[in-house]
């Protein structure tokens, strides 16, 4: 192909670049506007969004750039919950009188390395990608310089990331070093002629390296630390666009360059979902702190989206999709009740602030419990239709005794969930909340919305939608 | 006829968003003419439900075995939305529409704090439930069934007594736990026969050995539900803590989704397996129909009395349905709807003089008689339903259960008869020392009979009761057709 219709492929990515740099000019002249530099962001993310999902199918710069189903529909998502997060974060900032240009740039250049993950056809573009997102997301996670729990996030977060890059790296190492290439249609056919231990032990050091990135138990660690002291914009944007992009990245390495050795990597994705799961269900019973009560609840999400995988066929990928996508739109409104929610000016987010929240906030505190609700997977919220996907997916591959203890374990977090929405409505209230910005209340509301009704109508577009994009990953 | 069903279902709905509207139109007036307004809607939303349910069995063909006011329209995922009522989930729809308005009415002044979100939580519980009877949809069946819960969580939670929080909790645990079980099954179920369709999953045969498993996860969830001994320890925590109209709500129809489970599910589609378990659920009967008598005969509580007679009814309804001939689910089908009603009226009762004196402590009562004799007559009529005199809906319920299990198990039978003197023995004993003897506690002295509302909400119970206590052939006539197919269906499958 030539260098024109290369460009084509990676045209979403390339138009990211070029804004970026374009935003950090402008900014580094006209950086009192904030408000104008988070607007191009907001428009170059959505005009992304657009050219991914209307771009050409097809492989670039020597098969190691791939534009295909499963890209365009992550790529749609990773934008699109960037742009919210732009938003989120634009207004919070001016809140705090703390408006530095950087943050949707910042954000802009995270997407940047999302989209090349979700597009990698090879171990270098997917560990460009990873990089390129990953140090975004450190300095944003210590955007509150001010601040010593955000400070003390980006460091964590920059430490523990680094450790899994490394162990990443290795990984690809050694797979490149026994398949004899990087490209992932390179790999396949060296799996299917007969996978030899050191590819597969490479693929594990991988699929440890990327377990660092979706937060999956036993490599959790940094998640509860860094959801608790990131700024909650941020953490909204670390629990939704990067975790997509990760699990895309990670769905297509295990079915497209390691579909022949499925039966080897399931065992690894079904230990690491039942510990997640496991961690997720039990961590979060002592927690007191509700952003790291949401750090173990998305532990635990992440271990019902690997069941998913697991299952190792098109319809596990599907599920997974269709998981990741309703889980990140109730997350999304879940942090923005948070963010709508202060008491003299200093946000609250410990258990006890939201005491009797029903009667001070009733338009919040209910969308709060429908989010909750919905995390805890009780029908008719979207939560339940994600685990309904998964489990059915996990079911179809014969992996009951999975689905079986995932469904348990929902009974142990549903204990939090509940905590939570009984200290809203059951317990007498604490003292006046302060009015709540817009953005983050429409943000809220939205998603609970979404989570019911309109999640029943958005399910007939989006199960197609996931259907076509898991087609492209996968051989069989 | 066709969209009937979802009318009557979604009906309550139109109540809830009327009442959110007043909600919003009206925040600058006056609270008590908000909250009075509500509760006039309310009361004519669940009477218009209750007449579309009565227009539903007046148009309902008995003769038919078959699911009739069929609706059909495909969803996402493989589901789809299919709506159907047979001659068994028909006469729950107008059960559970015939005891909402007397929730609305006996809520009426007993509840004082945030009147208008109770009765958006009642209006919403009562749409799910009447969306359980009348699901033909496996997947949509579960989304009803356990949608309940959260209405019923905040109702408990909210609205109850001293140790709501703790009753909210574990009503809501317990039954999710069985539920997430029966969600497996059902993924499997699908997943296995590639239909989610109710009537289609009941021509298709799983396997004998698929069945155990699928049966053990359907009875997990369902036996909660009912609730069977041992798993019932919930049941008594959250009559005590919810409010009267909760009680009502949880005895008189939530209970009777264990049931209703049981006749759609487990016994035609699990038909080996569920022959398989029969002793097994035999033997949980009978404990629990012996076991819980003995208990509620030793309660200080009237409502925990009333509940603990409440899992020994429903162990009559297990023995009956699992007694797998014509009788036994007919008198299964009798029972529940008649415990319906009865326990229903005698949560009432309790709530009568609970809005009076605010404790249910058996021991602070004595003497109502002597104040109170129209309470005291009505009381007395309830708790001979409750003891299943003959001449009460009760006593039908009773009589064909233990026939119909005698046909298959004669140790049962007699075992669970003497349930029937059990009953006779607490229930009397609780109204001898609640209405009967001198007044002494002088706390008492200015109690007030009955009032004209609660009047109103006790005429319907009581024509109910004794209607149906001398006319089983309203219920049975309906019930028939179907039960005898799926009792055919059964004895077929099992070789029996």
């Amino acid at each position: 192909m030539n260098l024109n219709g290369a460009f084509q492929i990676a045209l979403p990515e390339a138009f990211l670049a070029v804004s970026a740099l374009v935003l950090l000019v402008f900014g580094a002249y006209r950086g009192k506007n904030v408000g104008a530099v988070s607007l191009g962001a907001g428009f170059a993310l959505i005009a992304a969004a657009a050219l991914a999902a209307v771009g050409p199918v097809g492989t670039a710069f020597g098969g190691s750039y791939i534009a295909d189903g499963a890209a365009a529909f992550a790529k749609v998502f990773i934008y699109g919950f960037s742009a919210v997060s732009v938003l989120l974060g634009d207004r919070w900032l001016k809140r705090l009188d703390n408006s530095q240009f950087e943050f949707p740039i910042l954000i802009v250049i995270a997407a940047l390395g999302m989209g090349m993950m979700a597009s990698a056809g090879d171990l270098i573009s997917l560990y460009i990608g990873i990089e390129l997102h990953s140090l975004a997301l450190y300095v944003l996670a210590a955007f509150r310089r001010d601040d010593a729990r955000s400070s003390e996030a980006g460091l964590k977060y920059f430490v523990l990331g680094a450790l899994s890059s490394g162990l990443l790296l290795y990984g690809a190492s050694l797979i490149y070093g026994f398949a004899g290439s990087t490209r992932f249609d390179v790999i396949a056919q060296a799996v299917h002629a007969g996978a030899n231990t050191g590819v597969l032990f490479g693929l594990v050091f991988l699929i440890c390296g990327l377990a660092f990135k979706i937060s999956a138990a036993p490599f959790h660690m940094w998640t509860p630390d860094v959801y608790e002291g990131a700024p909650t914009p941020v953490v909204i944007f670390i629990t939704t666009a990067p975790k997509l992009a990760a699990m895309v990245l990670l769905a297509r390495v295990l079915m497209n360059a390691f579909g022949g050795a499925a039966e080897q990597w399931r065992q690894v994705i079904l230990v690491i979902a039942m510990i997640s799961v496991l961690v997720g269900a039990f961590a979060g019973l002592v927690q007191k702190n509700i952003k790291r009560l949401l750090a173990y609840s998305s532990i635990a999400n992440i271990g019902y989206a690997l069941i998913g995988l697991s299952a190792a066929s098109h319809q596990g990928v599907q599920s997974m999709l269709v998981f990741m996508v309703l889980y990140m739109i109730d997350v999304t409104g879940f942090f923005a009740c948070l963010m709508a929610l202060s008491r003299a000016g200093r946000p609250m987010e410990t258990l006890a602030d939201m005491a009797g929240l029903f009667r001070e906030r009733p338009g919040i505190a209910l969308a709060m419990t429908v989010l909750s609700f919905s995390f805890l997977g009780l029908p008719p919220f979207s939560g339940f239709w994600g685990k309904f996907y998964v489990f059915k997916a996990a079911l179809n591959a014969g992996l009951w005794p999975a689905a079986v203890a995932g469904l348990v374990l929902s009974v142990v977090a549903a204990f939090y969930y509940l905590r939570l929405v009984k200290t809203m409505w059951f317990d007498p209230p604490v003292g006046a909340v302060d009015a709540s910005p817009l953005d983050a209340k429409a943000v809220a509301i939205g998603a609970a919305l979404f989570s019911f009704p309109l999640v029943l109508v958005a399910l007939t577009f989006l199960d197609p939608a996931a259907t076509a994009a898991a087609a492209a990953l996968g051989t069989h | 006829m066709t969209g009937i069903l979802s009318l009557t279902t979604f009906f309550p709905l139109i109540g809830v968003a009327a009442i959110v509207v007043l909600r919003l139109l009206g925040g600058q007036a006056d609270q008590g003419k908000l909250e009075n307004a509500a509760k006039w809607i309310a009361l004519a939303t669940t009477l218009a439900t209750l007449a579309l349910s009565i227009l539903l069995v007046a148009q309902f063909d008995p003769l038919n075995p078959g699911f009739q006011f069929q609706e059909d329209i495909p969803w996402f995922a493989g589901a789809g939305y299919r709506m159907g009522v047979d001659g068994i989930s028909v006469l729950f729809v107008l059960l559970t529409a015939f005891l909402l308005p007397l929730c609305v009415i006996a809520s009426w002044k007993s509840i004082e704090k945030r009147v208008l979100e109770y009765l958006i939580a009642f209006l919403i519980l009562e749409s799910l439930v009447i969306g359980v009877f009348c699901a033909l949809d496996l997947i949509l069946f579960y989304i009803f069934f356990e949608g309940g819960l959260l209405p019923m969580f905040l109702i408990i939670g909210i609205w109850g007594g001293q140790r709501r929080v703790y009753a909210a909790f574990k009503f809501f645990l317990y039954t999710l736990l069985g539920s997430v079980l029966m969600l497996a099954a059902i993924l499997l179920m699908v997943s296995t026969a590639h239909t989610s369709s109710i009537p289609e999953l009941m021509a298709y045969h799983f396997a004998p050995s698929l069945q155990i498993w699928l049966f053990l996860a359907f009875f997990a969830s369902f036996a909660v539900k009912m609730p069977m001994w041992p798993v019932h320890t919930w049941l008594p925590d959250a009559h005590v803590e919810a409010p009267t109209a909760g009680s009502v709500i949880l005895a008189g129809i939530l209970l009777k989704l264990g049931g209703y489970g049981f006749l759609r599910f487990c016994l035609p589609m699990f038909p080996q397996a569920s022959h398989y378990f029969t002793p097994l659920v035999f033997t949980l009967s009978v404990i629990a129909v012996v076991y819980t008598s003995l208990v509620a005969f030793r309660q200080v509580d009237i409502k925990k009395l009333i509940a603990y007679s409440s899992v020994a009814h429903m162990g009559f309804v297990t023995m009956g349905i699992f007694a797998g001939n014509a009788q036994g689910v007919q008198g299964a089908m009798y029972q529940m709807l008649s415990h319906g009603v009865i326990s229903g009226a005698l949560f009432l009762c309790v709530g009568v003089v609970y809005d009076r004196m605010h404790t249910r402590e058996i021991a602070f009562y004595g003497g109502l008689a002597n104040r109170m004799p129209w309470y005291a007559a009505v009381f007395m009529l309830f708790t001979m339903g409750n003891v299943g005199l003959p001449g009460t809906s009760g006593f039908v319920g009773e009589i064909l259960t233990m026939t119909g299990t005698y046909g298959t198990s004669t140790w049962t039978a007699l075992f669970a008869a003497t349930g029937v003197i059990l009953s006779a023995v607490y229930a009397l004993t609780l109204y001898r020392r609640v209405v009967f003897g001198e007044l002494t506690n002088p706390k008492l002295a200015g109690i007030a009979d009955l009032e004209s509302r609660e009047v109103l909400i006790f005429a319907p119970l009581i024509v109910g009761t004794l209607l149906l206590g001398v006319q089983p052939g309203l219920i049975l006539n309906i019930t028939q057709a179907s039960v005898d197919h799926l009792v055919v269906a059964y004895r077929a499958a099992v070789g029996g």
